[in-house]
Parts: structure tokens; C-alpha cells; sequence
């Protein structure tokens, strides 16, 4: 931990170096989810709510999609543009170096400037906190703690499958954002309004809806299921498949020629 | 002490020919080539030995040091580096290895040097007192001084190279390995960090296994060459052998007033420009000595000169006689 600080301090640094790019694309972040945020707006003054969520609710699950993924684009970066690494050949420099291949990984990119996005969850967050109607005991806030943390694993491990898959080939993997992105952009409202199917899907195979759908229903008081509270911890179990198919990954690493 | 028997390494690549509609083609039935990158490779190099590996592109010089470096997994064979498997210790083997990518930095591009050599103190957990004795020596026998305080992305080529190689030796690692090294750099930098190594490999006794297509830096640096071609080891020997073995021919740099030399058996005249030539002997019929009297006996010289193959001459013959 102390060594992913110091890395984390020499990429500041190095980030610093370009001032005006680094405010400039942190702005940026901010701008364009604040744009997502207004196109919600503007459809919940037409239709009131979507299957029986309000504005707030709504508000309040894309606050904690957003705030998640953008915590795991800020520090999982590294398995983001994992291709780049390899296709450079800092991979090689990596294997050399005697730490977890996964801590250097993690440390070698972290994206501050996605500090942008973050801040627009946070700002997003507190603005549905008191208009969801929410009664904040402790419980709601350890259910908002889990989800947001939930689902940082679960993007994480997202992140990691896509960049093992670099490790057998380095063509076609673009279809894994729908999984991230896509993750991020269906996850704006609860995956119930998608019908059965999509929310089957989200659980069983990619599980999303662990961290995301069923805390939810108890968060905004349409469940008392204790257990849906803590579907994210299971959700975070999904990191450990994704840690085993990057140990076979890294065994067919090819590296490139000099 | 590193050993390696029997080692194999295959690599996949898909292949198409040029041109848009193989392009397409290619996205739905690919074809595949097997490349033997290394095919049996086996050699032994004990501590403190200094080897230079030589073989033309593609032949398998890389690959061999990224297994024995643990970055690459071996098809088949063994590999035994100070009693470690390099691929199934990877942390613990890496910690006693400094390696050198010439082609590529480890430094951190837009930090002051200083800032990357404290990450890697850290990355490597060297003590304080250890590190800045390292960095104490390295600064002074490399000049970096003033370097270290400037940021990567800034510096020359020779400067980069020369706090690359101070980098990869901040851990004091038993074994180096340089992947071209002196790639691209000039003649002061090149004799730098000759000089460096071999002081290196004789005072703290490291093993060095150096790749280079430098012949000047094999001349400079080993004593033992490897040479590889198409993925086997062709020759394991000293360069000395390796001379005898082209010792059959000299040559000769004439400079002259007169006529012009009348070649006789054993003696050919490669060029000749007014007043200046060059010729070999070839030492089986005809001894230098009796060469050069026949030569004074038909001009004035006056200049001569006598040399054997370079070592670059003689890799060449090497790669012609294996022909890879």
C-alpha cells in the first residue's frame, strides 16, 4: 500500500507537468457526465417517473452508478488501457520487477483528472439525498457504503477479464465495454425497467444488479429483505474469478519484439 | 550460475497477405504460422562471466533473455537461474537480476531521474545505507551528477542510457542483462559504457550476458560469445577461437609510387586506385613476409599496413557459413 502511494505520488507529479491539460480534462469529465444529468432531467419533466420510479430515486441509483464507476476508472485504469501496456512493452518492464504484477499494474495509470466525474456523483448524490425521501438510518448509509464499494469490484473485475483477454489476443475486445460503459449507462435506472431478461442477465452472468437493482429496492424502502442489502458483498466475490482467468492470462503472455 | 537445457519457445502470428480484400478475408478465416523462436536452446554461463550473445534480427536473442529474465514461459526445457525457476519465482528471481532493454525506458518520462531511482529503492526494498552507497558510486563512475536532477523525457540518448543502466544496478544484482545497450549512441557515450561494465563485472563480480549487434562492443567487453541463429545456439566459444578459425587471411593497405603490384598465388589485389591499394594474403600459400618483399620488390612503398579480420568481418563469415 505504501508503494502504490509513492507510485501514486510520482504520477501526480508527472500529471502536474501539464497543468492546464490535466484542469482542462478534469473539467471535461465534469461537463460531459453533468450533460447525462440534464438529459435525465429533461425526460422526468415530460414523464413524472419510469415504472414507478421517481426523478429522485432515479437520481439517487445513477449517483452510486457514477460514483463507482468513476472510482474504478480513477484507479483501475491501469486495466482500461491495458492493451497500450503491452503493445509497448512496459508489461515486460513490469514482469522484472519483483511486486505483484496486479499492484504495478493498478499503480502505473492512475487517472486523476477522472476526479471530474467523481465530483459530479458526489454533487449528483447529495442533491437526491434529501429529495429522494430517504430516512438516513444506519442501515440505508451501510446499504449505500456496500453498493458504492460493490460496485467498484465489480467494474474492477470487469476491467481485469478485459485485460486478461489481451493476453490471447489483441483484436475485437471492444465488445467488453458494454459491459463497463454500458454497464454504467443502463445502470443510470434500476435494471428492472429493462423487463426480466435484462435483469436475469445482470445477476446470474455479469452481476451487476448485485450492487446496483436489489440494494436499491431496499435503500428506497420497496423491500425489507435484509439479504438485499447484502447482494453486494456476493458482488464483490465476482472479483475472484476474474483474479483466476488473469494468473491463466498472464502464463500465455507473448510479449513484443525489440 | 544459469543454465539452460533443451529450452523451446513457439509463437503463433496469423498471417494475410496485403491489400483490403484479404483484409476482410482475414477477419473470418485467419491462417496461422508457427515461428520456432528458440529450438533447443541449451548453454551454461557460471558467476562472474561476461558473455556476449550475438545473431542477426529475429534470431531469438530477446526471447531467450525474456525467459531467462521471467518475463516469457517456456514451451519446453528447463531453465535454472541461481537455483530458481526464472517463470515460477518470478518475484525472487527478478530481486538478484537487473536487466536493460536498450529499445525501451524504465525510467519515468516527465520526472527528474533522482525521483524514479527513490520509486525503484522502493520497488526493489533497498536499504538506505545500500542504496545511497549505490547511488553514490554509480553517479561518480557514470557522470550523471547534474543528469540526475532533470527530467527523462529531456535527456540525450547517451544520457538516458547511462542512468538506465545505473537503474537496473541500484538493487546490486548478481546477474545483468544489457539488450542492446549501446544501441544508437555515440562513440563517447558507446566507450563509457564499455568502460562501466567491464569495471563492473571485475570489481563486484557481476555475471553480465550482453546482446549487441556492436562488434566493437563484444571486442571491448567478452571473452565468450554466443552465437544464434534461427533459433539454435551455432557456436559456443571465445572470441579468440573464433579468430584463429578466420586467422587464414590478413590484410594488407598499401600506399606507393610506381607502376602497380603484379598479383602472384596467395596474393589478391582487392582495389587499386592510383597509388593505393589493398590486398589479401591468404596464409596458407603465402606468409606475409614473402608477401610484402615481393610487393617492395616491384613499387616503392611508402606506407604499409597489415590487419586481421575484424570482428565484424569475421560475424559475417560466421552468418554466411551457418547461413542464417
Amino acid at each position: 500500500m505504501k508503494l502504490y502511494l509513492k507510485y501514486a505520488a510520482i504520477l501526480l507529479k508527472s500529471q502536474m507537468q501539464y497543468k492546464t491539460s490535466f484542469f482542462m480534462t478534469t473539467l471535461g469529465q465534469f461537463l460531459v457526465s453533468f450533460t447525462v444529468f440534464l438529459g435525465m432531467y429533461f425526460m422526468f419533466d415530460r414523464f413524472q417517473a419510469v415504472e414507478g420510479f421517481t426523478f429522485s430515486e432515479v437520481l439517487l441509483c445513477f449517483s452510486i452508478i457514477l460514483t463507482s464507476y468513476s472510482l474504478a476508472e480513477c484507479f483501475v485504469r491501469g486495466f482500461d488501457t491495458f492493451s497500450g501496456i503491452i503493445s509497448n512493452g512496459e508489461f515486460d518492464r513490469i514482469m522484472v520487477r519483483p511486486r505483484n504484477e496486479i499492484l504495478q499494474v493498478l499503480a502505473s495509470r492512475i487517472e486523476f483528472s477522472r476526479i471530474g466525474r467523481l465530483i459530479q456523483g458526489i454533487v449528483v448524490f447529495i442533491y437526491a439525498i434529501p429529495a429522494s425521501g430517504v430516512i438516513w438510518t444506519f442501515d440505508k448509509i451501510l446499504t449505500v457504503v456496500l453498493m458504492v464499494v460493490g460496485g467498484f469490484f465489480v467494474f474492477s473485475g470487469l476491467y481485469i477479464i478485459y485485460a486478461s483477454l489481451c493476453f490471447f489476443t489483441t483484436e475485437g475486445l471492444e465488445f467488453m465495454n458494454i459491459f463497463t460503459d454500458g454497464g454504467k449507462e443502463f445502470g443510470k435506472y434500476p435494471f428492472s425497467i429493462y423487463g426480466e431478461e435484462v435483469l436475469k442477465f445482470f445477476t446470474y452472468v455479469i452481476p451487476l444488479a448485485l450492487f446496483q437493482y436489489y440494494p436499491f429496492m431496499y435503500l428506497i424502502g420497496r423491500t425489507d429483505r435484509i439479504t438485499n442489502m447484502l447482494l453486494p458483498i456476493l458482488g464483490m466475490l465476482f472479483i475472484l474469478p476474474c483474479h483466476l482467468f488473469w494468473r491463466i492470462g498472464i502464463r500465455h503472455y507473448k510479449s513484443t519484439g525489440s | 550460475m544459469i543454465e539452460l537445457k533443451g529450452i523451446c519457445k513457439t509463437f503463433k502470428t496469423a498471417k494475410r497477405n496485403a491489400g483490403f480484400k484479404e483484409a476482410a478475408k482475414a477477419l473470418f478465416k485467419k491462417e496461422y504460422s508457427c515461428i520456432k523462436a528458440l529450438d533447443h536452446v541449451s548453454f551454461s554461463v557460471s558467476d562472474g562471466e561476461m558473455v556476449g550473445y550475438i545473431g542477426p534480427n529475429g534470431a531469438g536473442k530477446s526471447s531467450t533473455i525474456k525467459i531467462m529474465s521471467g518475463i516469457l514461459v517456456p514451451d519446453a526445457g528447463e531453465c535454472v537461474i541461481n537455483g530458481r525457476i526464472p517463470w515460477k519465482d518470478r518475484i525472487n528471481h527478478v530481486k538478484e537480476i537487473g536487466v536493460v532493454f536498450g529499445q525501451r525506458s524504465q525510467l519515468w518520462w516527465d520526472v527528474p531521474v533522482v525521483d524514479s531511482f527513490e520509486l525503484l529503492k522502493d520497488i526493489y526494498k533497498v536499504s538506505d545505507q545500500e542504496f545511497h552507497k549505490n547511488k553514490d558510486v554509480l553517479t561518480e563512475l557514470l557522470d550523471l551528477g547534474e543528469i540526475l536532477r532533470t527530467p527523462a523525457r529531456l535527456l540525450s540518448l547517451g544520457q538516458r542510457m547511462r542512468c538506465e543502466i545505473a537503474a537496473s544496478l541500484l538493487h546490486s544484482p548478481k546477474i545483468l542483462f544489457l539488450d542492446e545497450p549501446t544501441i544508437g549512441l555515440d562513440a563517447v557515450s558507446k566507450v563509457a559504457i564499455r568502460g562501466f561494465i567491464k569495471e563492473m563485472n571485475k570489481e563486484k563480480g557481476t555475471t553480465v550476458i550482453l546482446t549487441t549487434h556492436d562488434m566493437q562492443d563484444i571486442e571491448a567487453l567478452t571473452e565468450r560469445i554466443l552465437l544464434i541463429g534461427k533459433g539454435r545456439i551455432l557456436l559456443d566459444g571465445s572470441l579468440s577461437e573464433l579468430k584463429k578459425r578466420n586467422e587464414t587471411y590478413k590484410k594488407l593497405t598499401v600506399d606507393y609510387a610506381g607502376k602497380g603490384v603484379e598479383p602472384i598465388p596467395g596474393l589478391t589485389i582487392v582495389n587499386s586506385v592510383e597509388g593505393h591499394a589493398q590486398m589479401t594474403v591468404d596464409t596458407r600459400i603465402l606468409s606475409v613476409s614473402s608477401a610484402i618483399s615481393h610487393i617492395s620488390g616491384q613499387v616503392d612503398v611508402t606506407d604499409l599496413s597489415v590487419s586481421g579480420a575484424t570482428a565484424e568481418e569475421m560475424v559475417v563469415a560466421l552468418y554466411k557459413e551457418f547461413s542464417i
